[in-house]
């Protein structure tokens, strides 16, 4: 348990966070701003990594790769959209359904159960070689930046358009927006592909930062996405308000929970429960809103209830008092 | 302006809470009318409302908006003809968007939404000019999310979204039930002035008779998914609520029954 350990890990922690936060934006704009629970994302997550690891292979160019991987990952939102919105499966089922089915999608371009794209042999983004002692502009935490960076401009303009905003509103409110002309069936289906697409990008980033892709990489994405997605909003809600600083803080909240991984793990607890935590910890973050909407005001009127209580108690003691007088 | 002819809508058919809710219903609205609609608990008046904005599709017969008939084209087609107000304030507006961006959606209703400005700054200043009839302090503060004002506030935003493309029709569905007296007959008002302003055909469900015998040119009274009355010109200004009820149990051969028509 030596410190210099755990400041050893962290740039790896800040790059994998960095990546999670690109799958981590995805899953906001379903679940936040689309107001849909989306499970594809568990199969998006791996698609993308496969995608791209199979097309390196094959002696495609990392652009080529990457921009396939994020087709596909649209395409993944596409099937969740048509099980959803053609066929009336209700959104959780739908993401279900499709996940499962990209098991079998994954597994055939994979070929078999993982696959290896070392950063020696493949023109390769970012890799966790690159972390430390390595050029500036070529280290992984700060190509991955970029890319965020970029991703989040253009989002923050996609959703400023009269298309963006038509999304906004189906997922504020569906009523309206019907009543305004706005197709939210179409709508939704657009949203489910945006953020799948970004999740396969992100899974493609991931699968070369490992060095490998594999057929279970994406299982339980969506609990560290939605982690991110809680994480930064109960941290930086207050201060962030834009939309575009929104999403940056869902970036944040990706990193942060990187960061505080590496630190259990630092604490040498037993890999095996890892999955476990990493749930009490999500669920501790998904309950704090609420928590504080519900504990916080109790214990504030803590001693105006135990005033109440005295003297609720001392009008009951002075009513049986007077009867028991009556009596006598 | 508006046709309905010999609508039928039955609700959880073949089942024991079966409810014809429309009942072989026709209607039909010039141009400029101003139509208000009362009528007892379940009498339909909501369902004629949903079936004419399209919420679902009709059973049988026929809708015809300005000579088309939309009959079974979805509702955010349908849209495009149509400004509508609901009973729950909450249901007019995307409470976690601003209120220049609610009015830039209405502003884009019936056309193409690509990939253009949501808003732009010369609308953001006409929608600043319009918050500014409604005297409501709301021009202040336009970039406001909706979801922070109160109920009366948010029915005058919905009219102002309702109106802004002129509607071939504009539907009211008990748009002033949900506010305190005094809020009602603000948006009331503020209902007529839109209305008159730019001669629209309306029809506006009420609970409240008095509304209903003061505002428009022709009333109409609905009892099992039909219209069992229906009252315009000098016939419908010396109506009395006396009058009313004692029609409505002459046509329908039973008393009234809204209770909150009754008590307002």
């Amino acid at each position: 348990m030596e410190l210099a350990q755990l400041l050893n890990a962290m740039p790896g922690a800040v790059a994998q966070g960095l990546i999670w936060g690109i799958m981590a934006i995805g899953v906001y704009i379903t679940f936040k701003v689309l107001d849909v629970a989306d499970l594809t994302v568990d199969g998006t997550m791996c698609t993308g990594g496969a995608v791209c690891a199979s097309m390196l292979i094959n002696g495609h160019g990392i652009w080529y790769s990457m921009g396939a991987a994020l087709l596909a990952g649209v395409l993944a939102g596409l099937m969740t959209g048509i099980f959803h919105v053609v066929m009336g499966i209700p959104a959780i089922l739908a993401g279900i359904l499709s996940q499962f089915a990209l098991y079998s999608i994954n597994l055939s371009v994979i070929g078999k159960a993982n696959v290896a794209v070392p950063s020696r042999l493949y023109p390769v983004l970012v890799s966790q070689k690159f972390v430390k002692n390595v050029a500036f502009t070529k280290n992984s935490i700060f190509v991955v930046a970029i890319l965020t960076v970029i991703i989040i401009a253009l989002l923050y303009w996609f959703f400023g358009t009269a298309l963006g905003c038509s999304l906004r509103a189906t997922g504020s409110n569906p009523n309206m927006s019907r009543a305004q002309g706005i197709n939210t069936k179409r709508n939704i289906v657009i949203g489910l592909m945006i953020s799948n697409g970004l999740v396969a990008f992100s899974s493609a980033l991931y699968s070369q930062y490992q060095g490998f892709a594999d057929i279970n990489m994406g299982r339980g994405a969506i609990v560290i996405g939605l982690a991110a997605v809680i994480i930064g909003n109960v941290i930086f809600s207050k201060i962030f308000r834009n939309f575009a600083l929104k999403l940056l803080s869902v970036s944040f909240g990706a990193v942060i929970y990187f960061m505080v991984l590496q630190l259990i793990m630092w604490f040498g607890i037993d890999t095996n429960f890892l999955k476990l935590l990493q749930a009490i910890v999500v669920a501790l973050f998904l309950a704090f809103p609420y928590w504080k909407k519900v504990y916080l005001p109790a214990i504030k009127s803590m001693k105006k209830r135990r005033l109440i209580r005295k003297h609720n108690r001392e009008v009951l003691a002075a009513r049986k008092a007077e009867a028991a007088a009556k009596e006598a | 302006m508006l046709e309905a002819i010999d609508l039928h809508k039955t609700f959880n058919n073949g089942t024991i809470n079966e409810k014809k809710a429309l009942n072989g219903l026709s209607l039909k609205m010039n141009e400029g009318d101003f139509v208000t609609v009362i009528g007892g608990n379940g009498a339909g008046k909501s369902t004629l409302l949903n079936a004419l904005s399209g919420v679902w599709t009709v059973d049988a017969g026929n809708i015809i908006i300005d000579g088309l008939d939309v009959t079974y084209m979805p509702e955010h087609k349908r849209a495009k003809f149509l400004g509508r107000v609901f009973q729950d304030p909450k249901m007019g507006t995307a409470g976690n968007m601003g209120i220049d961006e609610n009015l830039a959606l209405a502003a884009r209703r019936g056309k193409f939404r690509g990939l253009s400005r949501g808003i732009s700054h010369k609308e953001r200043e006409e929608y600043r000019e319009m918050l500014k009839i409604l005297d409501l302090g709301l021009e202040d503060r336009i970039t406001a999310k909706v979801g922070l004002l109160s109920g009366g506030q948010r029915q005058a935003i919905t009219l102002l979204m309702a109106t802004l493309k002129r509607p071939k029709l504009l539907l009211l569905d008990e748009h002033t039930a949900a506010l305190d007296p005094k809020t009602a007959s603000k948006v009331l008002a503020t209902t007529n002035k839109i209305v008159n302003e730019h001669n629209l055909t309306t029809l506006m469900i009420t609970h409240n008779m008095k509304d209903a015998i003061v505002t428009g040119n022709r009333l109409i009274m609905m009892n099992s998914g039909q219209i069992v009355l229906d009252i315009s010109g000098e016939e419908k200004k010396k109506l009395t609520v006396d009058d009313l009820l004692h029609k409505f149990a002459l046509v329908s051969g039973v008393e009234f029954n809204n209770d909150r028509a009754l008590l307002s």
